[in-house]
């Protein structure tokens, strides 16, 4: 049996273990039928390493070399073949992958897992040498290196991403200007205190923070960026532009074999499309969800391991239905650890012109709820109460309380007994949180 | 500049954490001696900040991969990587060896 991986993200490497978990190395023979080959491909050089953790590479938080999860010797150990370059075809009457420049590749299973990439800045001048997005390990290393050069940065969009560009180039000692083309920062998600909270922790460490600002076209002088003109007609100086305004799924190859494609690539509960030897996971696949009845996109690390894992199973033979989690999802903003469980999001999306990167679509369904808040500068949760059912929660800083509120969110637990308590004036709503979920343990 | 902002970034993601965890634990040190370091690996994005600060050269990422708690003969429980994790996917749980009533 041989199987491709296209890709060398955290689902393709979960789709080998799951492989590998029914036909076990180092034989790679199992269940009386045959010898089994992997083999992964991707036009990602540097392989398979965390591309979260680029922002905290940006930050000088980490080294690259700290961002590489695995050693040559456990790859040896989850035995498969890695080849280094670009997919030209898929031909899937004959099962051949072709790759740019190598031979080509057959397959018995065939996993698409080539991700997401960011949506371009479609402005003058966008092509411009300083000009920088955030996908790869190459795009950081390019971002540091434009860093040192320059002293001024401007950054645009809207969502995690943007935040950490800003961060990162901070922390490389750069001037930045933010621009938020609505009045505050991810407003489809986080509501105004929580936004006015990261703002001014920005504004604290010297971003200049720009609203209802957009880029109208990037200047430049020897095809290098000098500046940005903006909707109002402002003029701003700057060395670099670095941008996430969103990010959509890498189709192309899928739609060239003839796949079936909506906004990702279609799959069902098996994470199968719709010719039965391919399946698709992670950021590029618009997974089928039984329990919604619709098929949505997610462009997070976790669930990308996840379906990756279970398509490798069912590539494997072992049927496994991939069951969407509730919303959830852990970032950093301005320095403030943030949990975002289930529905939280409200408004509209001004700031986003595609997917976000860490974003999830659930969010954005405006809940018929409730808000109870509470919290005081960094450590705030913000709880979405339903009639009987927590609908999603945000906290912010101190993390004690979101391991137990994502169980209560994720597993509906019914809060009827301190709804009210939730929900009354003044209400000490971690106390409360905290008691509930004690007295469930007991 | 630049070091006075990675300095702000882990001053406060550290002091943070240490925050949310100890606050409400009178003594910290009791905590340490009979606690063991677990992960939620459903937050884990595997940049390996844990295991690129763990004084003892302990692979902590992997275990965050695993989801399995940092059972480890070396384990200082010193909170470091507890601490840095800038996700919040490290915990201490109180391992019930020195409960009362258990041997």
């Amino acid at each position: 049996m041989k199987y491709v991986i296209i890709g060398t993200g955290v689902a393709g490497i979960a789709a080998i273990e799951a492989i590998r978990s029914v036909f076990p190395s180092p034989d790679g023979r199992g269940q009386g039928e045959g010898s089994v080959e992997i083999v992964m491909v991707g036009d990602d050089p540097y392989g398979f390493y965390s591309r979260p953790g680029l922002a905290y590479y940006l930050t000088g938080e980490l080294h690259d070399k700290a961002l590489f999860p695995r050693t040559q010797d456990d790859y040896r150990r989850m035995n498969f073949r890695f080849v280094s370059g670009r997919v030209k075809n898929i031909l899937r009457e004959e099962r051949v992958v072709e790759v740019e420049g190598k031979e080509s590749l057959k397959y018995d299973r065939l996993l698409i897992a080539v991700g997401a990439q960011a949506l371009p800045l479609e402005v003058p001048g966008a092509t411009l040498e300083g000009v920088l997005k955030l996908d790869h390990m190459e795009d950081a290393k390019r971002i540091l290196k434009q860093a040192r050069r320059g002293k001024t940065a401007v950054v645009v969009g809207g969502g995690i991403t943007a935040l950490e560009l800003t961060e990162g180039l901070l922390s490389r000692g750069m001037n930045v200007h933010y621009m938020l083309r609505g009045d505050r920062y991810w407003s489809n998600v986080l509501d105004e205190q929580e936004s006015k909270i990261v703002e001014h922790r920005l504004h604290e460490e010297g971003v200049t923070l720009h609203r209802h600002a957009e880029i109208i076209e990037i200047t430049g002088k020897n095809n290098r960026v000098n500046g940005v003109r903006l909707l109002n007609g402002k003029m701003l100086k700057c060395d670099l532009v670095a941008y996430a305004i969103g990010i959509r799924p890498r189709v192309e190859l899928a739609k060239q074999a003839g796949l079936a494609i909506d906004r990702g690539i279609s799959v069902n509960e098996y994470l199968q499309t719709d010719d039965p030897n391919v399946y698709a996971a992670g950021d590029v696949a618009q997974v089928y969800d039984p329990a919604s009845g619709r098929s949505v996109l997610d462009s997070l690390w976790g669930p990308a391991r996840q379906q990756g894992y279970a398509a490798g199973l069912n590539m494997a033979g072992k049927k496994t239905i991939y069951i969407k989690p509730p919303a959830f999802n852990v970032t950093r903003l301005a320095g403030i650890t943030t949990t975002i469980i289930g529905m939280v999001g409200r408004g509209h999306d001004k700031d986003l012109m595609g997917i976000a990167r860490g974003d999830s679509e659930t969010w954005r369904r405006l809940p018929d709820s409730m808000v109870a808040q509470a919290g005081f500068e960094v450590n705030r949760i913000r709880l979405l109460v339903g009639e009987r059912q927590l609908l999603g929660a945000v906290v912010m800083g101190d993390q004690k309380l979101s391991f137990p509120l994502e169980r209560i969110v994720s597993e509906n637990m019914d809060i009827s007994p301190i709804r009210d308590k939730l929900l009354a004036s003044n209400a000490r709503i971690g106390d409360v949180i905290a008691e509930f979920w004690a007295s469930l343990k007991n | 500049m630049s070091s006075r902002n990675i300095l702000f970034l882990k001053t406060t993601s550290r002091s943070m954490a240490i925050l949310g965890i100890f606050q409400r634990d009178a003594d910290k040190h009791t905590v340490l001696s009979s606690g063991q370091v677990v992960p939620d690996s459903a937050r884990c994005i595997q940049c390996g900040i844990c295991t690129y600060n763990c004084p003892v050269g302990i692979d902590v990422r992997a275990h965050a991969w695993r989801g399995e708690p940092v059972v480890h003969s070396q384990c200082l429980t010193c909170g470091e990587c507890v601490a840095r994790c800038p996700r919040g996917v490290l915990r201490f749980e109180q391992t019930d060896l020195f409960a009362k009533g258990k041997p």
